[in-house]
């Protein structure tokens, strides 16, 4: 589904402080799959994710989403592509505070201009989804972090993106809501999602979820992925 | 059903906003057909008495009949008198009052 | 279309909840915005409409005015002048005034005193203005007395008073007999105050000025045309009221943009970078910046300028009155008739809501063309 090839990024080329967070990555990521990138911080995960989301451009190679490259697309089409495919969790939400859980989770179809009671209808389904159809008019700020994860899961979803980006999504939730988590991913992955996680959390990385952990350190991946478990 | 949002209340205000101004609009020409009386009553005054100046400022000679003072009026205490009334801040010599003196300067040019 | 007009909707929505987040500063913005708009207005609505009454009752003045001047000051206009214009050609009619200014010490006001030949006043009875019988609390009947500049004390009874209506060309004014004016003043038989002409032939005017001066070295003939000038240029955007405001004005939106070009703050930054990461490209961010200018502009211009018409048109610029007052103690209270100029509203409407529109959107344009990558980054 996914193919990178050969990608380099590096930040603030040429001057002093120039910094090669990723050289040389080649990775393959098959549709409605469970995969984890892993590493200490400062390994490039959360680049590799940027570049993989079309958050960020790399400094060079290649990546092709569904057969397409799309490396080389000016912004509003890559924009496009984002809204279309991905969906993101991020390591601090990121929610807009001020605006309800529910504004917040319909914010991503906002320049989409669709029929606002069948998306507002939407946005309460997934929040009932996942268990938040009190909190619906709360504001975000009032929400507790498991809440607000929640929250951006149900944002990340509401174009119904194929593929799920979520970086360090338990770093900041403790054992049980972590639980909570891996086991709502579960239920995505059950729906034919392609989930694409980073994480150093043993808890999530180890666990039977993720069907593939790509192992990376300093800018490169370590080995050959392999599959983690003994499924596909 | 519309949806009660934001956005159409207040496009809603300022739509009926837009439409005060319109009413505005109206108004003015309504007031000025009931106030026309009024004027052409002024306007007989004035031709009747021979006025030449509108009754605004009344605290000095050159701001209570601007049209009738002089470069002068406003010093006639001094030639460096300053202005002592907030009103002749308001207005500026009438533009022609300087148009008389050049004219005078032009007289003056060939020395006696 | 309808996905467009969909769309813009969802935009303003985003705009006004985010607005709403500083409720106080957003709502206090659009009160100091509205005002300046208000302050503007006033004055633009309340000068067009005066200079448009100027024109309309001016033209009712004397065509011409012949003043004497002697040693930089008016002078009295001695016998025979009066006989001597009659000789020049295209003068229909001429006639020698009578007026003068007189400080009434009981109220410390300044009124006109002026003869009124045609209306053949009773010796010993004045006429007097709406506006000085209110500052002087006097009614039809009474008594008035008068120190006359000689010393004598005179009396006289009110006859009658001028149409409240008219106050904006009568309010300090004292109509009396010749007999009385020139008792009151010491003025003696032939000397009149200056003398106002009527002309044939409307393009004869200019021709018959320059011969008065001509004949009359020491006079200075104002023409009506220079009376209307006067008043057309009246209240111009150099005066004192006018620039006084336009600057303040000015240095108000100065200020606004200031804060709006600088103060894009971290949280503001930040939010940015979440719509973008969650699907906005940099043109919904910049159209939903621009919703918040736009709205917050045009309410302010709705406002502010409905504010000032009602201020000028049906609570006759009572505001505006202190100042034009200054130290008088007489104000003639009058209503001014509507007269809107469309260039001067649409003038007033570009100013006032673009420097803000552009202003807002400048500092977004920034950041909403940064990598929104930055949120991964928290």
């Amino acid at each position: 589904m996914i193919e990178l090839r050969q990608i380099h990024k590096t930040f603030n080329a040429g001057r002093e402080n120039e910094f090669h967070a990723l050289t040389g990555i080649d990775l393959q990521l098959p549709a409605e799959c469970v995969t984890a990138l892993r590493g200490p911080s400062g390994s490039g995960k959360t680049t590799l994710l940027s570049i993989i989301g079309c958050l960020a451009r790399p400094t060079s190679g290649r990546v092709r989403l569904l057969e397409r490259d799309i490396s080389g697309l000016p912004e509003r089409f890559l924009t496009e592509v984002r809204r279309r495919t991905f969906g993101f969790v991020f390591q601090q939400f990121n929610l807009i505070s001020g605006l309800s859980a529910s504004e917040n989770v319909m914010l991503p179809a906002y320049p989409l201009g669709g029929d606002r009671q069948a998306l507002q209808a939407r946005a309460e389904q997934l929040l009932a989804g996942l268990r938040l159809a009190h909190r619906r008019t709360t504001r975000v700020e009032l929400l507790s972090g498991g809440e607000q994860q929640r929250v951006a899961i149900a944002r990340a979803l509401i174009n119904e993106p194929p593929v799920i980006i979520a970086d360090e999504p338990t770093a900041n939730l403790d054992t049980a809501l972590a639980m909570e988590f891996m086991a709502i991913i579960e239920e995505l992955a059950g729906t034919g999602r392609t989930v694409l996680l980073s994480s150093h959390d043993p808890l999530l990385v180890e666990s039977s979820l993720v069907k593939r952990v790509v192992d990376m350190r300093d800018g490169r991946i370590v080995h050959p992925a392999v599959p983690a478990g003994a499924g596909r | 059903m519309p949806v009660s949002r934001p956005s159409h209340l207040a496009l809603g205000l300022l739509c009926c906003c837009s439409a005060l101004f319109a009413v505005s609009l109206v108004d003015a020409a309504r007031l000025r057909q009931q106030r026309a009386g009024s004027g052409q009553e002024m306007l007989a005054l004035v031709r009747q008495l021979q006025l030449t100046d509108l009754c605004l400022f009344t605290e000095a000679r050159y701001t209570r009949h601007p049209s009738q003072a002089d470069l002068h009026s406003a010093f006639q205490d001094h030639p460096l008198a300053l202005e002592h009334f907030p009103s002749g801040s308001l207005l500026l010599p009438p533009a022609t009052l300087s148009g008389h003196h050049e004219r005078l300067d032009r007289e003056t040019e060939v020395p006696d | 279309m309808n996905v467009w007009i969909e769309k813009q909707k969802y935009l303003i929505d985003f705009t006004l909840a985010s607005l709403a987040r500083r409720k106080a500063k957003n709502l206090g913005l659009l009160l100091v915005y509205s005002l300046i708009v208000f302050l503007l207005a006033s004055v633009m609505l309340f000068t067009h409409a005066l200079r448009q009454a100027a024109n309309e009752l001016l033209a009712g003045a004397p065509e011409i005015v012949l003043q004497r001047m002697v040693a930089g000051r008016h002078d009295l206009i001695p016998p025979g002048y009066l006989e001597r214009i009659a000789r020049l050609r295209g003068v229909l009619e001429k006639q020698g005034r009578l007026w003068g200014y007189y400080y009434d010490p009981v109220v410390k006001a300044n009124y006109t005193f002026m003869v009124a030949d045609d209306r053949l006043l009773a010796p010993g009875t004045l006429v007097v203005g709406a506006g000085l019988a209110r500052t002087r609390g006097v009614a039809p009947g009474n008594l008035i007395s008068f120190r006359a500049y000689s010393g004598k004390l005179f009396t006289f009874s009110i006859a009658d008073i001028l149409p409240a209506k008219s106050e904006l060309v009568s309010a300090d004014l004292v109509l009396l007999g010749e007999a009385d004016f020139r008792a009151f003043f010491d003025i003696p038989p032939g000397h009149y105050t200056d003398i106002t002409l009527r002309v044939a032939n409307p393009l004869e005017v200019r021709n018959i000025a320059s011969k008065l001066a001509q004949q009359f070295p020491d006079s200075r003939p104002i023409l009506r045309e220079e009376i209307l000038r006067t008043y057309d240029s009246i209240f111009s955007w150099r005066e004192g009221i006018v620039l006084a405001l336009a600057t303040l004005a000015l240095l108000a939106f100065a200020i606004l943009a200031w804060e709006k070009a600088s103060g894009l703050s971290a949280d503001e930054r930040r939010e940015i970078g979440i719509l973008k990461a969650i699907g906005w490209d940099t043109g919904d961010v910049l159209r939903m910046k621009f919703w918040e200018g736009a709205m917050l502009s045009l309410s302010a211009f709705l406002l502010g300028y409905l504010a000032a018409y009602l201020h000028v048109f049906h609570f006759s610029a009572s505001l505006l009155a202190p100042v034009l007052k200054g130290w008088a103690v007489l104000y003639p209270r009058f209503e001014l008739s509507p007269v809107i100029d469309g260039l001067q509203v649409t003038t007033l409407f570009f100013f006032t809501v673009f420097p803000y529109a552009a202003a807002t959107l400048v500092p977004i344009w920034r950041a909403a063309i940064s990598d929104p990558d930055a949120v991964m980054r928290g």
